[in-house]
């Protein structure tokens, strides 16, 4: 029998300390919280930091009604769903060529996408702007979509090809003996084994892709075609004389994000430590 | 053999999709850029081509430089104090709670850290606005409460603490993702030296510093290339906050090139700030990538 080692002062003080951090983290969601629900004379008289004592629900559809929060929602849902399709898609075909295919001159790709990872957005936003009125797509959801979707591939190609070139040998070297064609490899062996890290990686394009500012800014401007984080951003700022409205303006803004975030909380752990091992 | 060739030839097919996509809508826009940067245009009708007159007028703009100033400032509020405080932070949950108080708390401190990274950039900022207007601001009423109402101040409408703020919020922001990072590589490491040291008597902190940082190395740098990447990047906060103002006092170098595109129509000047940039990114994350490719070797 080994004694329970004591467990000494330590451990509860940084216990204690690290809870605490915890809270004041948390705190600027609870502050928006309260204040959302909180009728406009209890804040007058009561102040932010006070609990409400009646629940106001009406701010809420208020702000969701006058921004029409619902186009918004189906808006960022439709781009964010259809970019992540186009960019998986993109970076598996890609990335099937320089991980398991072994192509020449992959490191160049891979440089190449490396190097453009690291390029703001503002070196290519004009570009973006003029060609996409040349086409007509100027202020069309399509034109994030596809912008999104291409630019994804970068990161997506570098990722996924880090871990097919992990795949084991034995698993394509029979394959290939038995005289199986790369497409067919694609679809009984690679496409398979790999579909878990695939949903990781479109989860990660999903929200990336509902939190892009800059592009959709300078895209879409008329109110209809406005993504949620968009919207947000730029709406609020018409509500600075009303604190409790700004604060629902506010949680309406993060919650669909802390919804995504607790559905999918595991599986986007995976992708942002699976991008940071090489 | 040859089959094996022709095979190898027949992937090519699998990567062009990707590659001629990318090339043309990055690669297109990014050197339509650059030759934009060397003309003067309004948006409308043709560029007339000025040679390198934006980059000389760059070099003596005031507000250039003071935008790259406090892109400077970012890189400490989102790379290096970040990455300081996460890996202690890290290495405490690893070392203490999970061990003693089990996965359930330490999971419920990593969620806490890690909320404001899931919640975008923009929407932050008009949060933490909210918290630090003058009058009614939780940040506000709480010094007052707390007595300490000269410390009250007007946060983002002054220029003496306008990038200060900016840099607390952050701090806030990266931290979770530093955490998260450092926590997935201690969970690699093999735990015989830690024990090993402690059988010897080393104190906790003397193990942090001499065998979980020189373990945590690939990790470090890793995080350390991507936030100094998007503290350079920085737009989204500034645009909704505090517009680069007051006066140039939040000016970046992102916002600097949007504000000459879209507001003084003058396109070739924002392409070469944008230019710039790029340029500084690239240099920048090349110049890391190669001295963590020369500390790898070197151990």
């Amino acid at each position: 029998m080994i004694a329970k080692k004591k467990i000494g002062l330590t451990p509860y003080l940084v216990l204690i300390g690290l809870i605490i951090m915890a809270l004041v983290w948390l705190f600027p969601l609870y502050i928006a919280f309260i204040n959302s629900f909180k009728p406009e004379d209890e804040f007058t008289k009561n102040g932010v930091l006070a609990f409400p004592h009646h629940w106001d629900f009406s701010k809420f559809g208020k702000f969701w009604g006058e921004v029409n929060f619902s186009r918004k929602l189906f808006n960022s849902m439709q781009v964010s769903i259809l970019v992540s399709l186009i960019a998986v898609t993109l970076s598996f075909l890609t990335a099937y060529a320089i991980g398991i295919g072994k192509v020449k001159g992959r490191n160049w790709i891979l440089g190449f996408f490396m190097v453009a990872f690291t390029i703001p957005q503002e070196a290519l936003i004009y570009p973006l702007y003029s060609v996409s009125k040349m086409f007509n797509l100027y202020d069309s959801l399509w034109s994030i979509i596809i912008i999104f979707g291409v630019m994804s591939t970068g990161f997506g190609t570098y990722l996924l090809s880090s871990v097919m070139s992990t795949f084991p040998d034995e698993l394509l070297e029979a394959a290939r003996v038995d005289g199986a064609s790369p497409w067919r490899i694609l679809r009984s062996i690679v496409l398979p084994l790999l579909r878990p890290t695939l949903f990781v990686l479109a989860t990660m394009f999903f929200i990336f892709t509902w939190n892009e500012f800059l592009i959709p800014l300078v895209m879409l401007p008329s109110n209809d075609h406005q993504t949620v984080t968009l919207s947000m951003a730029i709406t609020t700022g018409q509500y600075t004389s009303d604190p409790t409205a700004r604060a629902a303006a506010a949680l309406i803004g993060f919650m669909p994000s802390v919804i995504f975030f607790l559905i999918f909380q595991r599986t986007l752990m995976r992708g942002i430590t699976l991008g940071a091992v090489k | 053999m040859t089959s094996k060739l022709n095979e190898t030839k027949q992937f090519y097919w699998y990567a062009i999709p990707g590659v001629t996509a990318f090339l043309a809508l990055v690669g297109g826009s990014f050197f339509y850029n650059i030759y934009l940067s060397f003309n003067d245009w309004q948006g409308i009708g043709t560029p007339t081509w000025i040679g390198l007159t934006n980059y000389k007028e760059l070099v003596h703009d005031h507000t250039f430089w003071l935008s790259f100033l406090h892109a400077v400032e970012f890189i400490f509020a989102m790379s290096i104090i970040p990455t300081a405080l996460g890996l202690l932070i890290a290495s405490l949950i690893y070392d203490f709670i999970a061990k003693h108080f089990g996965n359930a708390v330490s999971t419920f401190l990593r969620i806490s850290l890690y909320v404001p990274q899931i919640i975008a950039l923009p929407v932050v900022g008009i949060l933490w606005a909210w918290m630090l207007s003058p009058n009614v601001g939780v940040i506000n009423t709480i010094l007052k409460n707390i007595g300490l109402d000269r410390f009250a101040l007007n946060w983002l409408g002054q220029g003496g603490t306008a990038m200060f703020s900016l840099s607390v919020m952050m701090i806030w922001i990266q931290i979770g993702y530093t955490i998260v990072i450092f926590i997935s590589g201690m969970s690699r490491l093999d735990p015989y030296l830690d024990e090993a040291a402690q059988l010897d008597g080393a104190t906790w902190f003397q193990r942090f510093r001499i065998i979980t940082i020189p373990q945590l190395y690939p990790e470090i740098s890793v995080v350390g290339l991507t936030t100094t990447v998007a503290a350079l990047k920085v737009f989204g906060p500034v645009y909704v906050m505090t517009n680069g103002g007051p006066g140039d006092a939040t000016q970046v170098p992102a916002f600097f090139s949007y504000f000459h595109f879209f507001s003084t129509l003058r396109v070739g000047y924002g392409a070469a700030i944008a230019t710039v940039l790029a340029l500084i990114l690239t240099v920048l994350a090349i110049s890391l990538l190669r001295l963590q490719r020369k500390v790898e070797l070197s151990r």
